[in-house]
C-alpha cells in the first residue's frame, strides 16, 4: 500500500472516530438541552410546596416526591453505607485470600444485577410478610444495590493510601485496628465520602425497584410504613399518563430529579479535590 | 495502656467485624438467588423446561410461557450493542490516542454524565422525543431503503422493538466506553511506540499495536455492556410497547423480561401468575449474572483485580 493511501486511510478513521465520540456526546446535550427546555418553565415555587392535585386538573406540585425521595434515599444511605464501607476496608485490609477474591468478584457481579429483581427481594422480605407496601422496603431494595458499589469504590480509595503511613503508625505502636480506623481510614476519607456520593446519586434515580415496594403515593407522608411517593416513580406515571398536564409536570420532575443527581455528583467531585482518594 | 495481649485480641475483633459486612455480599448473592427459585418454584413445577420455549402468555387459563420475553430482552440487547459498540470504542479511543490533552476530562465527564441519567428519565426522553423522531426522520428513509426484509415489516406506531434498541443503546455507551478506557489505559505506552518506531500511522499503531493487546477487555467491556442492557427495566418498558409476541420486524412491539415483571408484578392477582414472573425473574438475574461473570473474568485478564467500571460516574 502507499503511504498516501495509508496516510489517508489513518485520517480518515481518525475522524471517523472523532465523529463517532461527539456523537455519544450529542446525545447526552440533547436531553439536557430538552430537559432545560420543556421542564424549566414549570419549575416554580407551587411545584416544590404542593402535592399534587386530583387528574386532569391543573396545578399542584411534587412536594411529596420530593420529601419521599430523600427519605427514601436517606434510609438506605443508612443501611448500605456503613455495609458497603465496612466490606470495603476489609477488601483493602485484609483482602489478599481466597475469600478477598471472592468478595470482590461477587461485587463486581453485583453491580449489574437488574435492579427489578433486587425489588422482588425487598417486596418478599417486607411487603409480603406486612401484607402492605413501605417506604422501609424499598429502602432495603436500594441499599442492596449500593453495597457492592461503595465496596469496591472504598477498597479502591483506601488502597491509594500510601504504605508508609500505615507503617509508621504501626511502628509508633499503634494497634492494627487503631492504625486502619484513625490513619488509613481518615486518610481516604474524603475518597470513601466522594464513593458514597456517587452511590446515592445512583439510587436516587432508581425506579425499578421501588415499583412494588414504596409503590408511589398521592399524599404527603412521612412514615415509612406507609407507601411513599419518590420523583422516580411520579416521572413514570405522570410520563404513561394521558394529560398534557401530567407530562408538564413530569418534564419539570425530570429536570429536578437530574439537578439533584448532578447536585450529588458534582459535589463527589469536589470532595476529592484533596491529596489522596482522588478518584483518578 | 493496653497490655500487647488485649491489643491482639482487639486486632481480632476488629479484623472479624470487617470480615462479618464482607461476608454479606456472597450471602446477598445466595439470598437472592433462593428468594427468586422458591418464589418461583411453583411455575417451575408446574411448567417445566417447556417455560422457555413457550409463547402463551394468558392468565385467565393459566398458562404462561416467556419465550416472547426471552426473545425480545436479547433482541433489543443486540439491537443496542450493534449501535453502541462504534460509538462507546470511539470515545474510548478518541479519549486514550487521539485527544489533545486539554479536550479529555471535559469528553469524558460528559460522557460519564450519560451514566447518571435516571433510567425513567431515558423512557421519559424516548417517548416524548425518540419516538417521534424514529417516526419522521428515521423509519421512513429506512423503509424505502429496506422495507423488503423481513426486518421493517408493518406500522410503525412508536413503542416498538427499534425504539427500545435505540434507548439501551444510548444508555450503554457510557459503560462500554468507561471499561474500554480504562482497558486501553492499561495498554503498555512501549506497545504504541514500537509501531509507531517501524514507521506505522497513528491508526495503524492502535489497529496493529492497541486493540490487538486489550482485545480481552475489550470483549469483556462489550459484555460488561450486553449485562447491563439485558437488565434494563424502565427506559425499555416506556418504549418498547409491552406485547408478549414474537416478531422479526424492528418496527413492531415487543416484550422484555425486566419489563414484564416492571408492568405486571403488582397486578399479577394469582400464585401462578406470580411464580411464573418469579420464574422470569430467576432466568433475569442467573442470564446477567452469567453475563457479568464473563465478562469480569476478561477484563482482569487485561486489568488485573482492577476495580474497572464500577465508578462509571
Amino acid at each position: 500500500m502507499s503511504a498516501f493511501r495509508r496516510h489517508l486511510t489513518s485520517r480518515v478513521m481518525t475522524a471517523l472516530v472523532v465523529v463517532l465520540s461527539f456523537t455519544a456526546v450529542l446525545a447526552l446535550l440533547l436531553i439536557l438541552g430538552n430537559l432545560i427546555a420543556k421542564g424549566a418553565s414549570s419549575v416554580d415555587w407551587a411545584f416544590f410546596t404542593q402535592s399534587p392535585v386530583p387528574a386532569g386538573q391543573s396545578g399542584g406540585g411534587v412536594a411529596n416526591a420530593i420529601v419521599g425521595t430523600a427519605v427514601i434515599v436517606g434510609l438506605a444511605a443508612l443501611i448500605g453505607v456503613p455495609i458497603g464501607v465496612g466490606a470495603g476496608m476489609y477488601l483493602a485490609e485484609y483482602g489478599g485470600g481466597r475469600l478477598g477474591f471472592l468478595v470482590r468478584f461477587i461485587a463486581d457481579v453485583l453491580n449489574g444485577t437488574p435492579s427489578i429483581v433486587v425489588g422482588i427481594v425487598g417486596w418478599t422480605f417486607i411487603v409480603k410478610p406486612t401484607r402492605h407496601f413501605s417506604a422501609l422496603a424499598g429502602s432495603v431494595a436500594l441499599a442492596i444495590l449500593m453495597i457492592p458499589m461503595l465496596a469496591r469504590t472504598t477498597e479502591e480509595m483506601v488502597r491509594l493510601v500510601p504504605n508508609s503511613l500505615r507503617e509508621a503508625a504501626l511502628a509508633l505502636g499503634y494497634a492494627r485496628w487503631r492504625t486502619s480506623l484513625k490513619i488509613v481510614a481518615r486518610t481516604a476519607m474524603g475518597g470513601i465520602v466522594t464513593g458514597c456520593l456517587v452511590g446515592i446519586a445512583r439510587i436516587a434515580g432508581e425506579t425499578a425497584p421501588l415499583l412494588f415496594t414504596a409503590l408511589g403515593n398521592l399524599n404527603f407522608t412521612l412514615n415509612v410504613n406507609q407507601p411513599m411517593q419518590t420523583l422516580s416513580l411520579q416521572i413514570y406515571v405522570y410520563a404513561t399518563g394521558p394529560f398534557d398536564e401530567w407530562h408538564r409536570l413530569a418534564w419539570a420532575s425530570a429536570l429536578v430529579l437530574m439537578g439533584l443527581v448532578l447536585i450529588i455528583s458534582l459535589a463527589a467531585r469536589w470532595v476529592t479535590r484533596q491529596r489522596y482518594g482522588s478518584i483518578r | 495502656m493496653t497490655s500487647l495481649l488485649g491489643r491482639d485480641r482487639s486486632d481480632r475483633v476488629y479484623r472479624r467485624v470487617l470480615t462479618g459486612f464482607a461476608l454479606i455480599l456472597p450471602s446477598l448473592i445466595l439470598i437472592i438467588l433462593g428468594v427468586l427459585f422458591f418464589n418461583a418454584l411453583p411455575a417451575l413445577e408446574r411448567f417445566g423446561p417447556s417455560f422457555l420455549w413457550t409463547s402463551t402468555w394468558d392468565p385467565v387459563a393459566e398458562v404462561y410461557g416467556a419465550a416472547p420475553m426471552i426473545f425480545g430482552t436479547l433482541a433489543s440487547s443486540m439491537l443496542a450493542l450493534l449501535i453502541a459498540v462504534p460509538l462507546a470504542l470511539s470515545v474510548a479511543i478518541f479519549l486514550t490516542e487521539f485527544s489533545p490533552r486539554w479536550l479529555r476530562q471535559p469528553v469524558a465527564f460528559l460522557v460519564e454524565l450519560l451514566a447518571a441519567i435516571p433510567s425513567v428519565v431515558y423512557g421519559m426522553w424516548g417517548i416524548f422525543v425518540l419516538i417521534p423522531f424514529l417516526r419522521s426522520y428515521v423509519v421512513p428513509p429506512l423503509k424505502a431503503l429496506f422495507g423488503w426484509t423481513p426486518f421493517l415489516q408493518g406500522v410503525f406506531y412508536g413503542n416498538s422493538l427499534l425504539a427500545g434498541g435505540v434507548i439501551l443503546a444510548i444508555m450503554v455507551v457510557p459503560y462500554i466506553a468507561a471499561v474500554s478506557r480504562e482497558v486501553l489505559l492499561a495498554v503498555p505506552a512501549s506497545q504504541r511506540e514500537a509501531a509507531l518506531a517501524m514507521g506505522a500511522t497513528r491508526w495503524e499503531a492502535v489497529r496493529s499495536a492497541v486493540l490487538p493487546y486489550g482485545r480481552a477487555g475489550l470483549i469483556g467491556a462489550v459484555i460488561l455492556g450486553l449485562g447491563r442492557a439485558l437488565g434494563e427495566t424502565m427506559a425499555v418498558t416506556m418504549v418498547i410497547g409491552n406485547r408478549h409476541d414474537i416478531s422479526l420486524s424492528l418496527l413492531q412491539p415487543a416484550y422484555t423480561m425486566a419489563a414484564a415483571i416492571a408492568n405486571e408484578f403488582s397486578e399479577a392477582t394469582t400464585a401462578t401468575y406470580q411464580s411464573a414472573l418469579m420464574e422470569v425473574g430467576l432466568l433475569l438475574f442467573v442470564l446477567t449474572v452469567t453475563v457479568n461473570a464473563i465478562a469480569r473474568i476478561l477484563i482482569w485478564r487485561v486489568a488485573r483485580g482492577a476495580a474497572v467500571g464500577s465508578k462509571a460516574l
